[in-house]
C-alpha cells in the first residue's frame, strides 16, 4: 500500500478479508511477513501495533457497550500521553461526527447501529493512525447512514490517513477506493483501480449484482 | 419492652452490616476476576487466608498487640494487602495464564487445585492448629445512641470497608486503568487493538481483588480472632454466594450481595437459630440460581447489530 491511498478488499463471506485485517493488527498469528513502515509485524503483539500508527476498527464495530462514549474515545487514545494533542483529536472527532459530542455521557451500548459505527471509527482515529483498517463499516446500516459513513471515510483519507477497507458493499467501496482487490477463498483473483473494477464485467456480475 | 426490642433490632442491623461489608470485600475479588476472565477463582479464599496469616506474623514480629491502635491496624493491613496481592498475581501468572486459551473447565479445575494446594501448604507452613489473631483494636463501646451500643470494632470494620469500596469505585470509574479494566472485561480482543496490554490489566485486576481479600482477612481476624489454614473455605463460599446474589461480574452487585447476606445471616441467628446460619447462604444460592440466575444487579449484555 502507498501512503494516502484508499485500498479496498472486496469479496464474498468467508473469503479471508477480515482475516487479513486481523493478521495485520496482530489479533491472530500468521506465518510469513507483513511489513509496516519497514518493520515486520510478525512478532509484535496486538497492543503494540497501534503504537506504530496502525489502528483497526473491527468487524461488528466492537464498541465497549458498558463504557460511555467519552470513555470509548479515551480508550482509543490509550497508548498516547500527549494530552493537548489528544484533546485536539477529540475536537476533530466532534467535527467529523457532531452527534458524538451530544452523546459523550451515554453508554455506547445504547447508541444506534450507525452511531456505534461512527464511534468505532472515531475511536480508531483517536490513536492518530497513519493507516486505518476498517472492517465492514456498512454492516447492517441503512443506506443513508452508509452514505454518511463513506463521506467521512473520504474526508479522513483527504486529511492524510491511509485506509484499508474491507467491504461487502462493493459498489460503495469501489467508489471511494484508489485501488481494490477481489478476494476469493484466501486468494486475490482480481485487482485494479477502484473505478476500473467498478466497470469490470466480472466484478459487476459477481459483486455488484448487475445494473 | 417495645423500645428494647427495637434497640435489639438496631444492634443486629449494625452487626449484620459490618459482617456484610466483610463479605462484600471478599466478594469483590470473585466478581472482578469473573468479570475479566469469566473464571471463578476458587483460590481466592486461600489468598484471603494467607492475608490473615501475613497480618498475624507481621503483628507478632513487630509486637503490635502490645501497641494496639490505628497505627498497628495500618501496619497489619499493609502486610496483608502486600502478601495477598503478590500471591494473587503469582497464581494468575503461574496457574491461569498458561491456560488462558484452553477450555474454561480446565482453568476452573486448576483453580480448585490451587485452592487445595494452598490450604494444605498452609497447614504445613503455618501449622494446622488455630492461632489467635492479635487484638490491635480493642473492642470497646465508643458511645451509645438511644440504648444502642456503638462498638469500636463495628466502626472500624464499617469505616475500612467503606473506604476501600469507595476507593475501588473511584479506581474503576475515574482512572484510565479502571476504564481499561472495564474495556478488557467487555471485549479483550478489541481492548488490545486500542493498545491496552491485556495481560497487564489482568495482573492488575488480580492485585486489586486480592488486596481487598487481604483487607477482609484483617477485619475478620479482628471480629473473630481465631485463624487457621482452612478458614477460607466457608467464608470463601459465602462471599462467592454474595457475588452471585448481587450478579457475578457486577461490582455494585458484590457490595449489595455481601451486605444483604450479612444482614440475613445476622437476623437468622438472632431471631431463629444459629444452626441455620451457614445453611442460609446455600439456600440463597439455590434460590438465586433457580429464579434470578443473573443476580440482583447482573444483566446479560446484548450487542446491537
Amino acid at each position: 500500500m502507498n501512503k494516502g491511498e484508499v485500498v479496498s478488499l472486496i469479496g464474498a463471506n468467508g473469503a479471508g478479508k477480515t482475516t487479513t485485517l486481523r493478521a495485520l493488527s496482530g489479533m491472530i498469528p500468521f506465518s510469513g511477513g507483513i511489513e509496516f513502515q519497514g518493520q515486520n509485524l510478525a512478532k509484535v503483539p496486538s497492543h503494540q501495533i497501534v503504537r506504530l500508527g496502525l489502528a483497526h476498527s473491527p468487524e461488528g464495530r466492537g464498541v465497549f457497550p458498558n463504557l460511555t462514549v467519552a470513555e470509548n474515545l479515551q480508550m482509543g487514545a490509550f497508548s498516547r500521553k500527549d494530552k493537548a494533542e489528544i484533546a485536539r483529536n477529540l475536537e476533530h472527532c466532534y467535527e467529523l461526527f457532531p452527534r458524538m459530542k451530544e452523546r459523550l455521557k451515554q453508554k455506547a451500548g445504547t447508541l444506534s447501529g450507525g452511531e456505534q459505527q461512527m464511534l468505532a471509527i472515531s475511536r480508531a482515529l483517536m490513536a492518530q493512525p497513519t493507516l486505518l483498517l476498517l472492517d465492514e463499516p456498512s454492516l447492517g446500516l441503512a443506506p443513508l447512514i452508509v452514505a454518511q459513513i463513506f463521506e467521512i471515510i473520504k474526508k479522513v483519507n483527504k486529511e492524510g490517513v491511509t485506509i484499508l477497507l474491507v467491504e461487502q458493499n462493493a459498489r460503495m467501496a469501489l467508489k471511494v477506493s484508489n485501488r481494490a482487490y477481489v478476494v476469493e477463498t484466501g486468494k486475490i483473483t482480481l485487482s485494479g483501480k477502484g473505478s476500473e473494477l467498478l466497470n469490470d464485467p466480472r466484478v459487476v456480475a459477481s459483486y455488484l449484482g448487475g445494473h | 419492652m417495645e423500645s428494647s426490642s427495637s434497640q435489639e433490632f438496631i444492634q443486629h442491623l449494625i452487626n449484620g452490616i459490618s459482617l456484610g461489608s466483610i463479605y462484600a470485600l471478599i466478594a469483590l475479588g470473585y466478581t472482578m476476576v469473573y468479570g475479566i476472565l469469566q473464571l471463578i477463582n476458587f483460590a481466592h479464599s486461600e489468598v484471603y487466608m494467607v492475608g490473615a496469616f501475613a497480618a498475624f506474623y507481621a503483628s507478632r514480629s513487630l509486637g503490635l498487640d502490645q501497641h494496639p491502635g490505628v497505627g498497628a491496624l495500618i501496619v497489619i493491613l499493609a502486610a496483608a494487602v502486600a502478601a495477598c496481592s503478590i500471591l494473587g498475581v503469582t497464581i494468575e501468572r503461574l496457574a491461569y495464564r498458561p491456560l488462558r486459551k484452553s477450555p474454561k473447565l480446565n482453568i476452573l479445575i486448576t483453580a480448585i487445585g490451587v485452592s487445595l494446594l494452598l490450604q494444605f501448604s498452609g497447614q504445613i507452613i503455618f501449622g494446622a492448629d488455630p492461632k489467635l489473631f492479635p487484638e490491635v483494636i480493642k473492642d470497646v463501646v465508643l458511645f451509645e445512641i438511644g440504648g444502642v451500643d456503638v462498638r469500636s470494632m463495628d466502626v472500624t470494620i464499617l469505616v475500612i470497608g467503606t473506604l476501600f469500596m469507595t476507593g475501588l469505585h473511584f479506581l474503576v470509574h475515574h482512572t484510565k486503568m479502571g476504564t481499561a479494566m472495564r474495556a478488557v472485561s467487555s471485549n479483550g480482543g478489541v481492548a488490545a487493538l486500542m493498545g491496552i496490554n491485556v495481560d497487564r490489566v489482568i495482573s492488575f485486576t488480580f492485585i486489586i481483588g486480592s488486596s481487598l481479600a487481604g483487607v477482609g482477612a484483617v477485619l475478620v481476624g479482628l471480629k473473630y480472632p481465631k485463624i487457621d489454614p482452612l478458614m477460607g473455605t466457608l467464608i470463601g463460599i459465602k462471599a462467592f454466594v454474595a457475588a452471585v446474589l448481587g450478579g457475578i461480574g457486577s461490582l455494585p452487585g458484590a457490595m449489595l450481595g455481601g451486605v444483604l447476606l450479612g444482614l440475613c445471616e445476622e437476623m437468622v441467628v438472632a431471631y431463629f437459630s444459629s444452626t441455620y446460619r451457614d445453611a442460609l447462604a446455600f439456600g440463597i444460592l439455590i434460590l438465586i440460581l433457580l429464579f434470578k440466575p443473573a443476580g440482583l444487579l447482573g444483566s446479560l449484555q446484548r450487542e446491537k447489530v
